[in-house]
């Protein structure tokens, strides 16, 4: 982890698209502008943070704006860590996906399962991603069931002899 | 055996009989000559079939579903579709406390269930800032690296079952037996054994795990020597293998692969000695990579692994400290059994811990660990109470079956079994 000055200094260096930088427990987040996400991350990639370790999708719920999504980018040579965060509204949970190869900019093509995954537990829309699908819920699944008012169990499970009860198969 | 390109491989690695049967041609017996196989039933070849490959196929490891479409032979694309196995793990964490978690964490990668709780409680103890004993490290340590030794060996019994090696499964399981006996010692349970505890371990060893464990020390490299020389030595298994899908480094760090699969490629990636975690700064071992990425590499990068994790497994028990195995704070462990009878303390602190739990401070936490196949991290937020709010699993087979179709598109279909086998996916840690 960059140190809380080394955070401070980073933060400062990528602009205003960096609303708040937290340092707890000895882990490093930036806290960004949901639309600079792509420039974030390509500012961190040239800082040496080339690798993208995972993608988390959460549920702040009742804090407002609800959604977020944390990005873990890893330095390998320096073995530094770095989170970068961004907070999305219910509303309007759209953001630009890590993947496509830009320009300036070669993509994350390890986002691809991983903001699936966010895409089907959250329903949050990452833009320009080139096959958004659900992944681990079947494809006409509703609601996103990781969000945290979405009620754990009491879904009736589907067996042959119950088939044209479900409100799935009736719809 | 692929179109993929060959790397050079120096004359001695071609055997004798090899060569011998290279030169025969059947002109030269005085068959019919062998006409090109370019021009036979190209109309056939040229035409696309897309395969349903599982999701109930032995050889997909689990319930893994994959729609392939051929050219032929020839791999074009290849789709893997998930979630069959899919049992919201994650969301049933959220609704029980937190050592009650452990249980079900175990059970996402049921292959490296000792993996699974020490991410998680590697990240709770981030959280509470709880210390764990250096004895509690040692032992996470001996019991992640028999588990690792565990996983490896049913790996490398089903990849040799997919190439049709059937005894060497048989010998694996054999070997693994004795893992899950000591497991079952020092736990009372052979798999999702709920051993790691928040703050160190359940229960110290038992008298003559220690014997049992050297023993099976002893054993190991031997057993291990054994399938080395029956596959590493055995020409259809190395023709399966060598030069097969292999993909460059770059392109696995970009697509997120960690693990032995990066090491194959030469990337000598490895979390427990770039960051180590429980210890392991105290421990000497190597770590094996391969040269250029391919089957056989990723193949012997594994087998050699088991022998490192001997070491290391050797090490910590010689060093194996006195002292508590589980932090001595009242507030995140249990207080000894013999406590509860004389002090009132104690059994107030008890009764708090079995039916609230302990609170965790607000924030975040991610830890990261190094499985048998990749980075695990786990990632865990506390909103104050005394259950957590997210638990999000990273887990290696999720992000490293990304890499499989650029590894075996352009391969033929059986090569595309080899590859699926050597990239070691387990189906209950991608779908959770």
């Amino acid at each position: 982890m960059p140190d809380a000055t080394g955070l401070e200094l980073i933060g400062q260096e990528l602009g205003d698209a960096v609303l708040d930088t937290v340092f707890f427990r000895e882990r490093a987040t930036l806290v960004i502008d949901p639309p600079s996400v792509r420039r974030v991350l390509a500012g961190l990639r040239e800082h040496g943070y080339s690798f993208m370790a995972s993608l988390h999708g959460v549920d702040y719920y009742p804090e407002e704006p609800r959604l977020g999504v944390i990005y873990e980018l890893l330095d390998m040579s320096r073995v530094d860590r770095i989170a970068v965060k961004l907070r999305l509204p219910l509303d309007a949970a759209e953001v630009d996906s890590a993947m496509p190869d830009l320009p300036q900019d070669p993509g994350w093509p390890t986002a691809n399962h991983q903001e699936r995954e966010v895409y089907d537990m959250f329903g949050v829309v990452f833009r320009g991603h080139p096959d958004l699908r659900r992944i681990l819920m079947p494809e006409d699944y509703e609601g996103h069931p990781q969000r945290r008012d979405f009620p754990l169990g009491g879904e009736p499970v589907l067996f042959t002899f119950n088939d044209t009860d479900l409100p799935r198969s009736s719809a | 055996m692929s179109p993929v390109e060959q790397p050079p491989t120096e004359a001695s690695a071609v055997s004798e009989y090899r060569r011998r049967e290279q030169s025969i041609t059947l002109s030269a017996l005085g068959g019919p000559a062998v006409e090109s196989t370019e021009d036979r039933g190209t109309a056939m070849t040229q035409e696309l079939l897309t395969l349903n490959f599982g999701p109930h196929h032995p050889a997909t490891h689990g319930v893994l579903r994959l729609l392939v479409t051929l050219q032929g032979e020839v791999v074009r694309d290849i789709k893997p579709i998930v979630g069959y196995v899919h049992t919201g793990i994650e969301k049933t964490a959220e609704d029980k406390s937190y050592w009650k978690v452990i249980p079900v964490v175990e059970r996402m990668d049921y292959l490296s269930y000792y993996f699974n709780a020490m991410a998680f409680c590697g990240a709770v103890e981030t959280l509470l800032e709880v210390d764990v004993p250096k004895r509690a490290q040692y032992l996470r340590v001996i019991h992640l690296e028999l588990n690792r030794i565990a996983s490896h060996l049913i790996w490398l019994g089903t990849s040799a079952l997919d190439l049709g090696a059937v005894s060497i499964f048989l010998y694996c399981l054999r070997e693994r037996e004795l893992i899950l006996d000591l497991f079952e010692m020092s736990s009372g349970q052979r798999m999702h054994t709920r051993y790691f505890q928040v703050g160190g371990v359940i229960e110290d060893i038992p008298t003559g795990f220690d014997a049992k464990l050297r023993e099976f020390l002893k054993v190991m490299p031997e057993r291990a020597d054994q399938y080395g020389a029956i596959l590493s030595a055995n020409e259809i298994f190395l023709q399966r293998l060598r030069g097969i899908c292999p993909l460059d480094a770059e392109t696995l760090l970009s697509l997120g692969v960690t693990g032995p699969l990066l090491r194959a490629a030469g990337n000598p990636w490895d979390l427990r000695k770039a960051d180590p975690y429980c210890s392991y700064e105290d421990f000497e071992f190597k770590i094996p990579v391969g040269t250029v990425g391919d089957n056989y590499d990723r193949f012997a990068v594994r087998l050699a692994e088991i022998y490192e994790s001997v070491k290391i497994i050797t090490q910590a028990l010689d060093g194996l400290p006195e002292g508590p195995h589980i932090t001595t704070d009242r507030k995140v462990a249990l207080p000894p059994r013999h406590e509860l009878a004389t002090s009132m303390e104690a059994l107030i602190h008890h009764f708090k811990l079995v039916t609230e739990g302990f609170r965790v401070p607000p924030g975040e936490a991610y830890f990261p660990i190094e499985s048998p196949r990749g980075e695990l991290g786990c990632f865990v937020r506390s909103d104050g109470s005394s259950k957590p709010a997210r638990v999000h699993m990273r887990d290696p087979s999720f992000v490293n079956l990304q890499a499989f179709s650029s590894m075996a598109e352009g391969a033929y279909i059986a090569d595309m079994i080899a590859t699926l086998a050597m990239l070691d996916p387990i189906l209950g840690g991608i779908d959770r």
